[in-house]
């Protein structure tokens, strides 16, 4: 089963509004959103994998109410107390225990810059052999996450159990399904792998459209 | 693990509340530094956006050594110009050309070439977006203004892992003898996901 961030090939959404105001930021508080986010995801205390999770772990009838940055608040939030940065106690009386031993972690302002740019890479040394070759044909899994029942996945529901293949190989990658819980990165073989629309959708627009998605080797197999 | 126990219903329900909250929370616990938090805001608003992508595709077509560098090595090469960092760490370039287009959506979240494009647009988040984009792309791009020829094949790219795709939109007619600069101006966010294409101005 999915959950409700899982929206790919979803019937019912309306028309998109491409016009919109150029502000990066149409609310002060969005940038602020944005910046608490990578501050405290500074300290240290989750990984990517952990924070995407944790903001699909909102329910659904908050991820549909919650605008974009209201879902990386609440996100933020619920992980600040599972990680135990903050307690409810705390945020209930929006008064903060002293000596938290995370302070020598704070993100300074002068390291911003410095830490923006030098990112997190995702790829990593592996001894796992890689099964495919460019231009085989393969099958992705029925199901999501095997590791953990509802956990975190990158093969999107619409994906699962259908026939594709490979365009590309980008060596090993942390592997999330296994990461956004704390059961080590994992990394694996990752590769681009491409759908035609028909294979897809029951009434594709055109046939011969590709969908590619990125997709780690487990989710995989021979077709 | 994160649970399903929602600690955010703890705090005030206007967002802005309850993001200003967090903040001074965190700032008075000495984990957040706010000049940090500004220094991020700037970052995004001021330093880092499209026009950097734009930069990119420019030089894409006008120069082959670095045209061929891009698609044989994205992550390389647009370093080589300074385009490096979070949410950027792994690139690939895909090209537009006479029988083929591309565009980018990320499904399950908000994936984006951050270092290339800076912050996505609402739209590129919103759920209508993410939800059609994939089943739909030809409908999605009619509501950007965009149509293609029947025979062009569209390739959806869905960022599932950390690998960020920046369009290379079709150079338009027109512009021989242009410089990088003047192809630069033209080159747009939109033309970089690939839901418009590039157009010289009227």
């Amino acid at each position: 089963m999915s959950r409700v961030h899982d929206m790919g090939g979803r019937f019912g959404d309306g028309a998109i509004d491409p016009n919109e105001p150029d502000a990066v930021f149409p609310q002060d508080w969005h940038g602020r959103a944005l910046a608490l986010t990578l501050a405290a995801g500074g300290l240290g205390q989750w990984n990517l994998d952990i924070s995407r999770h944790a903001r699909e772990c909102l329910s659904p009838t908050d991820y549909v109410r919650f605008g974009y940055y209201e879902k990386w608040i609440a996100g933020l939030t619920d992980l600040l107390v599972n990680n135990g940065v903050v307690t409810q106690e705390e945020l209930s009386t929006l008064t903060p225990t002293p000596n938290s031993p995370l302070q020598e972690r704070k993100m300074l302002a002068e390291n911003v810059a410095k830490i923006l740019a030098s990112g997190g890479p995702a790829n990593r040394p592996s001894d796992i052999p890689a099964l495919f070759t460019v231009g085989q044909r393969v099958k992705t899994r029925s199901h999501g996450n095997t590791l953990v029942d509802g956990g975190h996945t990158r093969l999107p529901s619409y994906a699962r159990g259908k026939a594709g293949w490979i365009i590309q190989h980008h060596g090993a990658h942390v592997f999330p399904d296994s990461n956004a819980h704390r059961l080590g990165e994992a990394p694996e073989p990752l590769y681009s792998v491409g759908f035609y629309a028909q294979d897809l959708w029951d009434n594709a627009e055109n046939p011969e459209d590709e969908v590619v998605l990125d997709l780690w080797q487990s989710y995989l197999e021979p077709a | 693990m994160p649970n399903d126990d929602h600690s955010h219903s703890l705090l005030p329900s206007d967002p802005a509340l309850r993001v200003k909250a967090l903040e001074t929370l965190l700032v008075e616990k000495g984990l957040v530094d706010p000049a940090a938090l500004d220094e991020i805001i700037d970052t995004y608003s001021h330093k880092i956006g499209p026009q950097n992508g734009a930069k990119v595709v420019a030089k894409a077509w006008v120069d082959p050594d670095f045209r061929a560098a891009l698609f044989a090595d994205a992550t390389s090469a647009v370093r080589d110009l300074g385009y490096y960092g979070r949410q950027g760490e792994h690139m690939v370039a895909v090209e537009n050309t006479a029988t083929t287009h591309n565009l980018v959506v990320c499904t399950l979240c908000s994936c984006y070439p951050w270092p290339l494009l800076g912050i996505p647009p609402g739209w590129y988040k919103s759920d209508a977006y993410r939800a059609r984009a994939v089943r739909e792309p030809r409908a999605v791009l009619l509501e950007f203004g965009t149509t293609l020829a029947p025979e062009t094949k569209i390739r959806v790219w869905d960022s599932t892992a950390e690998i960020r795709y920046l369009v290379i939109p079709e150079r338009p007619a027109g512009t021989d003898g242009w410089s990088e600069e003047q192809l630069a101006n033209i080159i747009t966010r939109d033309a970089m996901i690939g839901t418009k294409l590039v157009e010289v101005p009227a």
